[in-house]
């Protein structure tokens, strides 16, 4: 059905759109900018900030365009003098409840408010400063988000975020008039709520109010005493957008770039948690094929099917609240990062011949709750605190300015060796449906000693945006210990956003789906759309993230986690085989149930 | 902030799940489960608003956020002699704010609060209706008239201050 389109004028400009459009949508076909705040294109219309104002012809009072729909023959002015006297407006009774310290805040520089002031050029406050000295008190209580009411302009993104995207909803419109506020219940810690650390929030924050914990400068510290040996590990999604906030352009793989200038920062061993990515496709494989077998043959019941993942460390603190009785549901495999630091800081440090009490392992992750997750009690497994600092994407692009380097003229390097080398199965990882393909392309060569059936290894229908996916594989003629999957349908199901998730837990908890396999994420679009990203984040940015990701997976020369040279050896070396002792000592973890109210 | 830390009564709890019941565990009533569950309890500490929240299936945040909003809603349990101060326009022209003022001096609490001794509590009133007595407070059923801050003390004395 075509829809039906209307023709009206911006600037006297003449445009078509579809019924339905808003004024902003269309003011945006004609390049035309509207400045916006509360408007986010990941969620619903609030319509609460005002200022996007713009006058249309006729009516009495302006509009607000992100809420207003277009209408036949309208007129809409977006700066006449009137528009342009009220968003000042605007900005100003924003700015007179703000703590505008914007030299001491993390945002400086990357603020839609400071924007706005900048491109309005408010000096002075016009209207009386009305911060509250109360509302000063800024929340550390998380390892991860840092929340600061005095730079909170009301949108409400955060909210919508947190109930929308992640039906956490840990985050609440509280209070009313000017006593207004955003707070968790009882104005508790955020380290106290329901709170995942997913830093979604974060990403579509307008203001400093809502930012990761930042420890960059203990991350310099390290690096600055001789006596410590620093090693970074770099996730698969974070070389794919690091350039956003280094000035090149989005979609953009720095991979190469981002390996140099982590030597230039003064990183002692540059490696890669793809590395670990391709180690957790063995170990998580084949946990899954383990689990398949007990319950299918030994008829174990206490084996719980399906069988989620668990390298999303927002995802895992969700499930811990919400669904405590899937715990057993989770792989025990510990994400490809706390991975990463338990063997940095033993088979490396062994190999290298480096005392593990003198390292200290940095992980650069497009992720918040990975923060949380590297303080977690079980992550200790090396003796000591096996990752010590996180630091996000947008964390790292701000050291390397510190350090003065000129990101676009670093020459392409390799990683060092070992935990260096990857395969292309671990750099999908960053997509939503990468673990999963990743998973498969191993698991159904291990069972039937052929490829996956799909065309140049790419399993089409595990990838996308759709918030679920689900796909089936057919398991035909398999080597003879594996008999017991011959003619099997491996169900699977993908998910990505905790929304999306809790829908999957729902249905697998109500009897209405069954799969043996689900991935989830607890980002939208998987960690190239973490909360640790580059800001800003939109399905578009998003999906040439995730394209950056198929590209380098394809141009890597190996593309499967078993064929992963340096993965074979240390098994060979080190850990044995999959699943074996050293792994469980080092490699697997459990969860705890947390409260949900 | 400070909360009082109460454990509900398992009694107590049927209760509040019988109100919750009684609309359908729809999440679109909250605020009038609300409603009855504060006529039982004569205020919603933050146990009660949990119990809500897990019944309607609704986040605890968000009914954080409803019990913050509406003004009838209170986190503190009243007191023994509850006193209200009308703020209608009325008593505040004639200085209900004074009287208030002194209320607070002398009992030591804030609007909202209650002593520790769990005695008496303030809280504000929008008009009562009563203009030609202005400033008007009531304390539990009683009305005093015409009150001013010189005679809050007497009014106190009379429940053994
Ligand atoms: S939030 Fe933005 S405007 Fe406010 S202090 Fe920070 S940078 Fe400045
Ligand atoms: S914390 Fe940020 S996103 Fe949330 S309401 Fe305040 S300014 Fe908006
Ligand atoms: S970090 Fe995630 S879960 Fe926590 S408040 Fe923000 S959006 Fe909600
Ligand atoms: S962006 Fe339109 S009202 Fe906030």
């Amino acid at each position: 059905m075509s829809k039906y389109m209307v023709n009206l004028k911006i600037n006297n400009i003449p445009v078509t759109v579809e019924e339905g459009t808003t004024i902003l949508e269309a003011a945006r076909k004609l390049n035309i900018s509207i400045p916006t705040l509360c408007y986010h294109e990941d969620l619903s219309v609030a319509g609460n900030c005002r200022v996007c104002l713009v006058e249309v012809a006729g009516a009495k009072n302006l509009a607000a365009s992100c809420a207003a729909p277009v209408s036949e023959g309208m007129e809409v002015n977006t700066n006449s003098k009137n528009v342009r006297t009220s968003r000042r407006h605007v900005v100003e009774l924003l700015l007179s409840e703000h703590n505008a310290d914007c030299t001491k805040c993390f945002k400086n520089g990357h603020c839609e408010l400071q924007d706005l002031a900048s491109e309005y050029r408010i000096g002075d406050h016009v209207f009386i400063d009305l911060v509250k000295p109360q509302d000063k008190v800024v929340d550390i209580s998380s390892p991860s988000i840092q929340k600061d009411d005095s730079k909170c302009i009301r949108c409400q993104r955060c909210v919508r975020t947190c109930s929308e995207l992640q039906s956490v909803s840990a985050l609440a419109v509280c209070y009313k008039g000017d006593h207004q506020r955003i707070s968790t219940f009882l104005s508790k810690p955020l380290h106290e709520v329901v709170c995942t650390n997913c830093g979604q929030c974060v990403n579509r924050c307008p203001t400093g109010a809502l930012t990761e914990r930042t420890y960059i400068e203990e991350v310099w510290d390290a690096i600055n005493d001789p006596t410590k040996h620093v090693v970074v590990e770099t996730a698969p999604a974070v070389r794919v957008a690091l350039g956003e906030d280094l000035g090149i352009e989005t979609g953009t793989r720095v991979t190469g770039k981002m390996v140099s200038a982590l030597r230039h920062v003064g990183f002692d061993s540059v490696l890669d948690t793809d590395f670990t990515a391709d180690l957790t496709i063995l170990e998580e494989g084949n946990e899954l094929l383990r689990r398949l077998k007990k319950a299918l043959v030994e008829k174990d019941e206490t084996v719980r099917l399906p069988m989620f993942t668990s390298c999303s460390p927002g995802w895992i603190k969700f499930i811990e609240h919400t669904y405590s009785d899937f715990l057993p549901h989770l792989s025990t495999c510990k994400s490809p990062q706390q991975m990463f630091g338990a063997l940095a800081k033993t088979y490396y440090a062994q190999k290298k011949n480096i005392n593990a009490k003198n390292m200290v392992v940095v992980s650069i992750m497009p992720c918040t709750a990975k923060k949380f997750e590297s303080g977690r009690p079980e992550m200790r497994d090396s003796g000591y605190q096996d990752v010590d600092y996180v630091l996000t994407t947008r964390e790292l692009a701000m050291m390397i300015k510190q350090a003065g380097i000129d990101f676009a003229k670093m020459e392409d390097t390799a990683y060092d060796s070992i935990m260096g080398d990857s395969t292309g199965a671990g750099v999908i990882f960053g997509n939503t449906g990468g673990v999963m393909e990743a998973a498969l392309r191993t698991a159904y060569e291990v069972v039937t000693g052929r490829e996956v059936p799909f065309a140049n290894l790419n399993i089409v229908p595990v990838r996308g945006m759709e918030g679920v996916k689900e796909a089936k594989v057919m398991i035909k003629d398999v080597l003879p210990e594996w008999s017991f999957l011959e003619g099997v349908e491996l169900s699977v199901a993908i998910a990505h956003g905790l929304a999306n998730a809790n829908k999957v837990v729902q249905a697998v908890r109500d009897g209405k789906a069954s799969y043996h396999f689900i991935e989830i994420m607890g980002c939208p679009g998987g960690c190239i759309g973490g909360g640790g990203q580059p800001i800003p984040t939109n399905p578009e940015i998003r999906q040439k993230r995730a394209d950056a990701i198929y590209a380098e997976d394809e141009g890597l020369p190996k593309r499967k986690s078993h064929d992963n040279p340096e993965v074979l050896h240390l098994y060979k070396e080190f850990l044995g085989e999959p699943l074996g002792h050293k792994s469980h000592d080092l490699l697997h973890t459990h969860y705890k149930a947390r409260k949900r109210y | 902030m400070s909360h009082i830390k109460i454990q509900l009564k398992e009694a107590q709890v049927n209760q509040l799940k019988e109100v919750c019941r009684s609309f359908d565990n729809d999440p679109g009533e909250l605020i009038n489960v609300l409603h009855k569950a504060q006529g039982i309890f004569g205020y919603l500490p933050a146990e009660v608003q949990e119990v809500v929240a897990r019944e309607l299936q609704l986040p605890v945040a968000k009914v954080y956020g409803v019990v913050t909003f509406y003004s009838f809603f209170t986190m503190q349990p009243k007191g023994l002699h509850p006193i209200s101060i009308c703020m209608g326009t009325a008593c505040y022209v004639r200085g209900a704010e004074k009287v208030l003022d002194e209320f607070r001096r002398i009992l030591n609490i804030n609007v909202g609060e209650s002593t520790a001794d769990g005695k008496f509590s303030i809280s504000c009133l929008r008009c009562v209706g009563a203009c030609g007595l202005a400033p008007v407070v009531t304390i539990g059923e009683k009305v005093y008239g015409r009150v001013s801050p010189d005679g809050v003390k007497d009014i106190l004395r009379e429940y053994e201050f």
